[in-house]
């Protein structure tokens, strides 16, 4: 036994070390690499201004957008799992798909929806809604909203209802019950949904380019003046240092709001302490509940599903067309496409096996607190730091850093770049599921003569195979639509996602490419959503009730 | 004024029959006690009557109120469960304020229940602890002091005990029996713990698979089983496998498996109809009768020592098993191996036909 203990604490070792060596550590090297740069900024007071605006803009839409998710999303998480019509399983199913919509593709089907002539915008003569911070603002919501409802239906499903029940019998409607019971305990949950829907609005780049217009906010800036830089009409100087002080910005505002949420968070006592018996108790039964439901439906329906899904409309026209038969074969600009979509999935699939390799270690270290409890409290904290650093900066960070290794190929560093922005999903849905079976179990199978490596495989690996799976797949589509990093980090290589941004931006400036027709991008679209629905479908078989444990 | 009827009661999850057209009447001010093996319904039935379920079919009344389209908070019930549900989030004064606020009391009325309850329970003290600091017992007395500040006049209780030690157990069963006399409440205790319910009941309903199998004092049911499941639940029993040989009116010759012949007395049981004959283990006689009726001989196979009792496993000569009780001080032990002449009185004992499946189906919870 002794002489394996090294050889275990050097596999935790190691697990650390390329933790802080591959993605905690460049992205922050990266910036203090271009640290002088910035002074090129300060000199130039427009152009802080501008950025400095752009994230202001970023926050704000984020914060009005997250409160606004989950003020909609909690009455569809709490009508998924308290309702008794069998079609809330559908429902359940349909609020994932914003989700898994590639966010690129998500992007044009908005602007499709309230924008394009095709759209809405049909029936009131011309477009409903410009380009601009509203489209932003919808888009945010259309996308962080199945969060919300995700996150917040698992809280329900795992709370304990005899609370609830408790305060039930002892006279409160359901209204004040859920307010002054449910809310307060399951309130953990909704600051992990608001932090993380607020934490992907912050870092969302793709779909927001493609429909923020003369908009600006952070991921879109820097966006911006990399396009500027690449057309000739910056400096490089100005153009990293105006990307260093955005980032910078950028990273420090939101690591201190989180930072000021998880303090505050736990203090903040939810207005429970007066009731108003006769007013919550109007609030309690079938009308007001009927109303809203739906509203909450309506919402759900109007403001997410449909324009997640009316990117479909031109798809499927498009497969009436000559676009159809050339995506097919294959030919003229589909070579690329397609060639982008195999990268994407490639890399999708490598990210996923390395953050496996590299993660798993890391969530048991973790869970079962090796290095003892405040190593592993720490490192929790750190792991969670790609999360809410927006991953156009990430991205432009860890360029920045590699960049310093000439013979660095593109594609290594997407890789780096992804698996930096992928990491905690996988430590974090491991290390839970190890969290959730008890010790006691290890140990039992270590009184009956298990080695510890036998442990592991015969015992905890099929009792968390699920948990690893979900989080493999989460890991697998956010690398597929991950946009503003690959952005950042690529000049040459093109994944799909950025296939389908250039498209677009093509489609609203046809000096571009004027090959580009809605109908390409639609069928583009289509082909990367029906990819994606078929990934969601293995999600659905592999996690399905039986074998969870 | 709290009593508490249902009719026809029924309900399903899905393909399970939860409770099967169940009727019973709880009185006024009774401390009344489900009694049945886990999956008997007891817990559904409670839950019924709080309202925390829907039934498919039947009627409740409380009071003689129809309540089943009332939602629970307005059924004046109290509720205890199993892991007392406290609210983590509030302290031990919130936790029993919460009832009088969520129902608009007068908010000095509400501060003097909140006290009276707290001392009730003797834990007045505590007031400002958050549940996870309190003990078990502690935790189960917030409890019933918070369903008590509400104003219930029923207090439904689901295994109240079953989180506690068996020390703590035990003090608090009777307390709860003498605060629920004192405060004039119909108290209905679901429980498996047929000692539990027998000690502090004044009625017992005994469940098995969604029915009630018989309703009585905790004296009727040991004393007067209506069936061999009651007889199997409710204390310890020796069951003796045989048939009818004579029949004159309840008078019955059975004859049992190896031979011996018993008589017993028994309603409804034909000559030639197998039966199953009941003994307690303390109502066999040790060697005070060498033969004649009701006589049987057996070995000693095993013996164990209780404190107050010594309880014999003795193998009679059909092979089957029975266990004896006597008292441990007061006479002389047999050994292990050792020959042995029982002997029962034919009215201490009861018959019942012998079940349609088997009697281990019948016997099985």
């Amino acid at each position: 036994m002794s002489a394996k203990k090294p050889l275990k604490y050097t596999m935790y070792l190691a697990a650390v070390a390329v933790f802080f060596a591959l993605i905690l550590l460049p992205p922050i090297i990266g910036i203090f690499i271009k640290w002088n740069t910035i002074e090129e900024v300060l000199g130039q007071p427009a152009l802080m201004h501008r950025a400095l605006i752009a994230v202001v803009n970023s926050f704000v839409i984020a914060l009005f957008v997250s409160a606004l998710d989950v003020v909609a999303g909690v009455p569809l998480a709490w009508l998924i799992t308290r309702g008794k019509s069998k079609w809330l399983n559908v429902l359940d199913t349909f609020a994932d798909i914003p989700f898994i919509v590639p966010t690129a593709a998500l992007g044009y089907s908005l602007l499709l929806f309230w924008n394009g002539p095709e759209g809405l915008s049909a029936l009131f003569g011309g477009s409903l809604i410009s380009t601009g911070w509203l489209l932003v603002a919808l888009l945010h919501f259309t996308f962080s909203y199945p969060i919300v409802v995700r996150v917040f239906v698992g809280a329900l499903l795992d709370y304990k209802r005899e609370y609830e029940q408790a305060s039930r019998t002892l006279g409160a409607p359901p209204f004040i019950a859920a307010r002054t019971v449910t809310f307060p305990i399951l309130k953990p949950a909704l600051i992990a949904a608001f932090i993380l829907s607020f934490a992907r609005s912050l870092s969302e780049t793709g779909a927001t380019f493609i429909v923020a217009g003369a908009f600006e906010n952070g991921p879109v800036f820097l966006q911006n003046m990399r396009n500027a830089f690449s057309n000739g009409l910056v400096s490089q100087a100005t153009y990293e240092g105006a990307t260093i002080f955005a980032s910078l910005i950028l990273i420090v505002t939101s690591l201190s709001i989180f930072a000021l949420i998880r303090i505050l968070g736990s203090r903040l006592r939810l207005p429970f302490n007066r009731v108003w018996p006769s007013i919550e108790r109007k609030l309690s039964y079938t009308k007001a509940t009927a109303s809203r439901n739906t509203v909450t439906l309506l919402v759900f329906l109007a403001i997410v599903l449909l324009p997640s899904l009316f990117v479909a409309l031109p798809a499927f026209q498009a497969l009436f067309t000559e676009h159809f038969s050339a995506a097919i074969s294959g030919s003229g600009l589909w070579t690329d496409y397609w060639q982008s979509l195999l990268i994407s999935y490639l890399l999708g699939a490598i990210v996923t096996v390395i953050g496996l390799i590299v993660g798993l270690p890391m969530a048991i270290l973790i869970a079962r607190k090796k290095f003892g409890g405040f190593i592993a409290t720490v490192l929790d904290l750190l792991i969670n730091v790609p999360l809410i650093v927006p991953s156009i900066a990430l991205g432009v960070s860890l360029k920045f850093f590699w960049q310093s290794f000439a013979f660095m190929p593109e594609f290594i560093l997407l890789i780096f770049a992804h698996l930096a922005i992928t990491y905690p999903y996988i430590v974090r849905s491991i290390s839970a599921a190890f969290e959730r079976i008890s010790v006691d179990i290890e140990d039992a199978a270590r009184t009956l003569g298990a080695k510890p490596f036998d442990v592991f495989r015969t015992i905890m690996l099929p009792l968390t195979k699920y948990s690893i799976l979900s989080g493999a797949i989460m890991v697998f589509t956010r690398s597929v639509s991950e946009t503003g990093a690959t952005l950042a980090v690529v000049t040459n290589l093109q994944t799909a996602p950025v296939v389908i941004v250039n498209w677009v931006r093509a489609l609203q400036n046809p000096a571009l490419n004027a090959n580009i027709t809605p109908s390409v991008v639609g069928l583009g679209c289509g082909i990367l959503i029906v990819f994606s629905f078929i990934i969601l479908l293995l999600l659905r078989l592999i996690t399905r009730g039986k074998g969870r444990y | 004024m709290p009593e508490v009827r249902v009719v026809n009661l029924t309900k399903k999850f899905g393909n399970i029959v939860a409770l099967d057209n169940v009727n019973l009447v709880i009185h006024d001010k009774e401390y009344f006690s489900l009694l049945g093996p886990s999956g008997c319904g007891k817990t559904t039935l409670l839950r019924l009557i709080a309202g925390l379920i829907e039934p498919d079919s039947g009627e409740i009344y409380i009071g003689g109120k129809r309540v089943d389209n009332v939602p629970p908070e307005d059924r004046e019930i109290g509720f205890v469960f199993q892991t007392f549900a406290l609210f983590p989030h509030m302290t031990v004064w919130e936790n029993v304020n919460y009832g009088p606020r969520v129902k608009n009391f007068d908010l000095k009325a509400a501060g003097t229940i909140g006290h009276e309850v707290l001392e009730l329970v003797k834990l007045h003290e505590r007031l400002n602890a958050y549940p996870n600091e309190l003990s078990g017992g502690m935790m189960q007395r917030i409890a019933v002091a918070r369903a008590l500040a509400a104003g219930a006049k029923t207090l439904l209780l689901d295994e109240p005990l079953g989180q506690l030690d068996a020390k703590v157990r035990n003090e608090i069963r009777y307390e709860m029996r003498r605060m629920a006399k004192d405060l004039n409440l119909t108290a209905i205790h679901v429980t498996h713990d047929q000692a539990e319910a027998m000690s502090i009941s004044d009625r017992i309903a005994v469940m098995k698979k969604g029915k009630i199998v018989q309703v009585g004092t905790p004296q009727e049911l040991y004393m007067k089983p209506n069936s061999l499941f009651v007889a199997y639940f409710i204390g310890e029993s020796n069951f003796l496998e045989g048939s009818v040989v004579e029949a004159k009116d309840s008078e019955l010759v059975i004859e049992l498996r190896g031979g011996d012949k018993v008589k017993v007395f028994g309603e409804g049981l034909k000559k030639g109809e197998r039966a199953v004959v009941v003994v307690r283990p303390e109502v066999f006689m040790v060697e005070q009768k060498k033969q004649g009726e009701n006589v049987l001989k057996g070995t000693v196979e095993k013996i164990s020592f209780e404190g107050t009792f010594v309880r014999y496993e003795i193998k009679l000569r059909s092979e089957d098993s029975v266990v004896v009780i006597r008292p441990s001080l007061t006479e002389k032990w047999f050994e292990v191996g050792a020959g042995i002449t029982l002997s029962f009185e034919p009215e201490k004992a009861h018959v019942f036909p012998y079940p349609e499946t088997s009697l281990a189906e019948e016997l099985s919870v």
